[in-house]
């Protein structure tokens, strides 16, 4: 029951913040009931923890180990977003508005909430496609023709990949109904009955979900949509969009990857350390000549995604414990990013890095939180990237992938540079003459605070039920 | 081998429709395109009435009934409220390939799915996956070509919706026993689709004073300096 309570709470909070005498009130009613799905996310993680799975409604609604793990990561960002957006909203745009934004937010919580929840694949593609189409409009909620031309860009090439997509996922089932003799599809029952699907089937159909979705979390070379729209959205867009929104078609990806891996005649792992290796890659070099702090970071989310499908494609249990691990420290470290972004943003009104000078004079907050979250997100000790990263590697020299640990270590040391080369300027030496400086809300204020408590913490110390919940989703990637 | 009346019906329907697909991409009026498209979905549902006749299908009449519904009815419906009509009067000068070799382009993606689908085919006995699926495969490459083609925002937005009418051609065949709220949902989401893209459409033009996509290229990694 709980798990349809979390889809019931964002859907009710959409209608509540569009009628019309609760209007004023969309953003308490929208902190409200994010946090509230929060707080039922971790009480089904702790279930899952206990069970090992959540049953709402048998081949409907259930929840294992890493969908425990995303209900948690989607909910927290969204919730700490919303309590973000409360002040960065109020400020350049109308109040009569904002209404709007918290109802298009609230739809985009459900999708986000159900794509997890769902058991059932091809209902699972309609939650991706939904997540879509109600991110779209919040990318050009400015209205500003840039955020336009970011919204058209990111609609054309991530709906595009839908209908590929849906051609694998017929094929899926097409392929599991004719081996099971028309049983219902679930991912459990995927997984079981790999091993005696037709292999060439089976890869066809995952090589269309991959193209289809991989657009959709940026995977290079469909990732051109994802700078423009990372950067002109409003900031705690970005925040959602960065930190789970990608990583949500990715779980979808993941998901069936660890059915293609379950049949022992159909390889694809290969295929995925390579096509990770090439969007670390672009996104590394991409990270070096970048101008705008805001699409530093959005390319910084095409490197990641690049290295969890990489770490995916090992398939061994040690990677996939990375994968995962690497999963929770991006979508943490990346939304700390965004809201340190907006606060500069609101701080400087300027996105460009060159026009960024001696941030720490300036706003010793914003400078001081910038340089702690490029660090965490760049993978310096003591951060939590740094040891999922360090996992991969050392799981990779473990399976024999010498040459791909080796390429992945000097592509993620040339991120890393890039990104703190950029940083530096940003926050050391002498602010120009004249900055204007606006003033940066309490709520936007607390949101970094509370938002960098766990990208602190989680580097020195994992507590227990986290690790275990770890460990339970990695066994869903079916690494061996 | 004997083939049934509707299968061979069905295959005359999958030759229509990928003839409407050929015409979406040499059509330059705006009005036109939506015009094939509308016609290219009754295809569609036409195709799935008749795989549920044969097959005594509810799933299937249901499908056929909110194929009708949804992409018949109201995604034209849509777009007439939300787009003036300036909007469907419009003719597409500047496309970035000529109207020939874009069709001889259509030409070549076609022999494509059927080379990929091939394999696929082969191994089943089914005449009516034979045909669908490398015809559906066909549609969905050849809308995802005219998307690239296009300039303007409406003929992208149907060769998207094209896209999808390829894959339930396929799925009509392969995938026929999909839950209904599946269905349903996935026809939902694509009238969300011609919601979403129209109102982004209409922003658009609001702000910026053109819908020709073409003319949005100030994101760029160098434009920021």
């Amino acid at each position: 029951m709980t798990l349809i309570a979390i889809l019931a709470l964002p859907l009710l909070a959409a209608l509540l913040s569009s009628i019309r005498p609760l209007r004023l009130y969309a953003s308490a009613i929208t902190i409200v009931s994010t946090s509230a799905c929060l707080a039922l996310a971790v009480y089904v993680s702790a279930q899952v923890i206990e069970h090992s799975r959540v049953v709402a409604l048998p081949g409907w609604f259930e929840a294992d180990g890493l969908s425990a793990l995303m209900l948690v990561l989607v909910s927290f960002v969204l919730a700490l977003a919303s309590v973000f957006a409360h002040g960065y909203m109020q400020h350049g745009h109308e109040a009569g508005r904002l209404w709007w934004f918290y109802g298009n937010y609230n739809l985009l919580a459900f999708a986000l909430l159900a794509v997890p929840s769902l058991a059932e694949p091809n209902l699972v593609w309609v939650a991706v496609e939904l997540i879509t189409l109600f991110s779209v409009l919040l990318v050009g909620f400015d209205n500003t023709s840039n955020a336009l031309e970011a919204a058209w860009k990111f609609a054309v090439l991530t709906i595009m990949g839908a209908p590929i997509a849906l051609l694998g996922f017929f094929l899926l089932f097409w392929t599991y109904r004719s081996t099971t003799g028309g049983a219902w599809e679930t991912w459990e029952g995927l997984r079981m009955a790999a091993a005696s699907m037709d292999p060439s089937l089976l890869k066809l159909s995952f090589l269309l979900v991959f193209v289809g979705f991989g657009a959709k979390s940026g995977l290079a070379p469909m990732h051109t949509w994802l700078p423009d729209a990372h950067s002109q959205a409003p900031t705690p867009v970005c925040a959602v969009l960065s930190g789970v929104k990608t990583t949500v078609p990715l779980y979808v990806v993941l998901r069936f990857l660890s059915v293609v891996l379950a049949s022992p005649a159909a390889r694809v792992g290969n295929w995925m350390i390579v096509l990770g290796l090439v969007s670390v890659g672009i996104a590394a070099f991409l990270l070096i000549q970048v101008r705008d702090y805001k699409r530093m970071f959005a390319f910084s989310t095409v490197e990641h995604m690049g290295i969890i499908l990489t770490a995916a494609g090992m398939a061994t249990q040690a990677a996939d414990f990375g994968a995962v691990s690497q999963i929770l420290n991006h979508a943490i470290t990346k939304s700390l990013c965004f809201y340190v972004a907006g606060a500069m943003l609101l701080i400087l009104s300027t996105r460009e890095i060159a026009s960024v000078r001696g941030l720490f004079r300036v706003s010793p907050f914003s400078g001081g939180a910038l340089l702690l979250s490029s660090l965490a997100i760049a993978g310096a000790p003591p951060f939590p990237i740094f040891l999922s990263e360090l996992s991969i590697l050392s799981a990779g020299v473990q399976a024999g992938h010498k040459v791909v640990v080796a390429v992945l270590g000097v592509l993620i040391v040339i991120a890393f540079v890039a990104i703190l080369s950029h940083v530096n300027r940003m926050v050391m030496g002498k602010p120009a003459a004249h900055v204007s400086t606006g003033v940066l809300p309490a709520s936007c204020r607390f949101t970094v605070w509370a938002a960098a408590v766990p990208v602190v913490l989680l580097g020195v110390y994992v507590p227990a039920p986290i690790h275990n919940l770890l460990q339970l989703a990695a066994q869903q990637l079916g690494g061996r | 081998m004997s083939t049934s009346i509707p299968d061979a019906l069905n295959t005359l329907s999958a030759g229509l429709i990928l003839i409407s697909a050929f015409a979406m991409v040499a059509t330059r009026q705006v009005q036109g395109v939506l015009r094939f498209f509308v016609a290219q979905s009754v295809l569609l549902a036409a195709s799935s009435f008749l795989l549920a006749y044969s097959r005594a299908s509810v799933h299937l009449w249901a499908l056929g009934a909110i194929t009708i519904v949804a992409k018949v009815l109201a995604i034209p419906w849509v777009l007439r409220r939300l787009l003036p009509a300036e909007f469907y009067e419009r003719r597409e000068i500047a496309q970035a390939v000529n109207i020939p070799t874009s069709l001889l382009l259509a030409l070549v993606l076609t022999i494509v799915a059927e080379f990929l689908m091939g394999p696929i085919v082969a191994t089943t006995h089914d005449p009516v996956i034979r045909v669908n699926l490398p015809i559906g495969l066909a549609g969905i490459l050849i809308g995802a070509y005219s998307l690239v083609a296009r300039r303007e925002a409406i003929p992208q937005l149907i060769g998207i919706l094209a896209m999808e009418n390829g894959a339930f051609f396929a799925g009509v065949a392969i995938a026929p026993e999909l839950p209904i709220i599946a269905e349903l949902a996935v026809a939902m989401d694509v009238v969300l689709i011609a919601v979403v893209v129209g109102l982004l459409t209409r922003n658009i033009r609001e702000t910026v004073g053109t819908t020709e996509a073409a003319g949005l290229d100030e994101l760029k990694e160098e434009a920021t300096a």
